[in-house]
């Protein structure tokens, strides 16, 4: 017998009270339940990376977190960090590079590159692609991803902080 | 794919978790931090009944150091052994595997334990268990056992755990004098599963080398000790054995075949290794020396 659980966690900074079947893991419960659609589901088995979020400040796979998982926990998803403001630099570098083409690889992409910038100011081209090695792009071939990473990482140093 | 339907419990102590286990046997899986588990029951390679969650066990994560072995908790994750100081200085090539263990976001979820006792033959730290010459720590609600890793992995996805036991800790040796270790694999990408790997570990004396564990994975169903790496220990090793060695490590094999690689470019990849892994270390390059 499975019956729903109850759960409470914040996301994107507003508590959130659920109760969900235990096999629904955290990318279809922010999706589904929450319309935060911009957490892309792919492969389902940790593959592919498109559905990276933050969980307690890590980027983790919501395909491979149960929801009831995430309780008690702080998620963060691509639509919180794009209306905080905090990745507006990241995306438009992406526009201008042409980072992405069909997109939906684009949300989670957005998601390591910033986890790897908030850790190292200054990756090398080398680092960038190691940090991302698990997020798929299929239109891009990368290249214009990693410039895209490398530009804003760039900017961000010669910002007066 | 999505998993099936199946009853969650979280534990709030490892005794609840021994309990729920030997109520459920079976039926029941041990959820760590669900990177190997969740895909396979997305996949629905495995459906248990119920899923013991043991994410919110603070007794078994941790790193302590005590009497030359460091003791790792079974819920300790891939990304805080990778940012310990003390596993860095104490056994760096659990620090040099850890990089290779998939990705960023899976590396802030996954747990030694959970890789242990899911026993991927391709997966980097069972490999690393062997070499370093690690006691596995589990109980059940009756016992608690201390088994050797070379022991503990017994074929694919298969290990001595029985389906009342879970693992609590893992103790490594930290060698004493000179020694010296060495870590590489081949993948397609970084990140991947290895098509061939190896993890090793030596100990020097004077300028021979006193013990030599080279732990291989991906090249059999569980991760294997090299046998002929006893012919480079405790002789002065020329060019010449090295290559006999290797040549001689490569009849030991029967590797799988699939559709990464066939046996033949298994036992020539593991060999390339053997060869490098033998110079790197009778090289002295890389020995450190713990007084």
């Amino acid at each position: 017998m499975t019956v729903p659980v109850a759960i409470a966690l914040e996301v994107n900074g507003e508590r959130v009270d659920a109760h969900v079947l235990p096999r629904l893991n955290l990318a279809d419960f922010l999706r589904e339940h929450l319309q935060l659609t911009g957490t892309h589901v792919g492969c389902e088995h940790g593959v592919c990376g498109a559905c990276t979020v933050r969980m307690n400040g890590e980027i983790v796979r919501a395909c491979l977190v149960l929801a009831v998982q995430a309780s008690a926990k702080c998620v963060q998803t691509i639509e919180g960090l794009s209306d905080s403001g905090e990745i507006a630099d990241l995306q438009a570098a992406f526009r201008e590079r042409n980072a992405l083409q069909c997109g939906y690889c684009t949300p989670a992409m957005l998601m390591a590159a910033q986890d790897l910038l908030g850790r190292q100011p200054e990756p090398s081209r080398e680092e960038i692609r190691e940090h991302l090695s698990g997020n798929y792009c299929r239109c891009t071939g990368y290249q214009a991803i990693v410039d895209a990473v490398e530009a804003t990482a760039r900017a961000r140093k010669a910002r007066p902080s | 794919m999505k998993a099936p339907a199946f009853a969650y419990s979280r534990a709030t102590s490892v005794n609840g978790a021994l309990e729920l286990l030997s109520a459920h046997g079976e039926n029941a899986r041990l959820l760590s931090g669900g990177q190997s588990l969740l895909p396979a029951m997305n996949l629905r390679l495995i459906c248990p009944e119920i899923v013991i969650d043991i994410g919110d066990l603070a007794e078994l994560r941790g790193i302590a150091v005590r009497d030359g072995i460091v003791s790792i908790g079974a819920m300790t994750r891939h990304v805080e052994l990778l940012e310990s100081a003390q596993i860095a200085t104490s056994v760096p090539l659990l620090a040099e595997a850890i990089r290779h263990v998939a990705h960023p976001a899976i590396r802030n979820r996954g747990t030694l334990g959970g890789s242990l006792a899911h026993a991927d033959p391709a997966a980097e730290l069972p490999a690393c268990m062997i070499a370093l010459d690690a006691t596995i720590v589990v109980r059940s609600q009756s016992a608690e056992r201390r088994i050797a890793a070379v022991d503990f992995f017994q074929g694919i996805f298969a290990t001595a755990l029985s389906a009342k036991e879970l693992i609590v800790s893992v103790e490594l040796p930290i060698a004493q004098g000179a020694s010296a270790y060495f870590f590489h694999e081949f993948a397609r990408r970084h990140g991947d599963y290895a098509l061939a790997g190896v993890a090793a570990h030596a100990t020097m004396d004077g300028q021979v080398l006193s013990e030599l564990r080279m732990a291989f994975f991906a090249i059999a169903d569980r991760p294997v000790l090299a046998k002929a790496a006893a012919k480079l220990v405790n002789v002065t090793v020329t060019p010449a054995l090295i290559s006999e060695a290797a040549e001689a490590f490569g009849e030991e094999l029967d590797p799988p075949e699939d559709q990464q690689a066939s046996a033949d470019l298994r036992r020539h990849l593991a060999r390339v290794l053997f060869r490098r892994c033998a110079e790197e270390l009778v090289d002295f390059g890389s020995v450190r020396v713990i007084q």
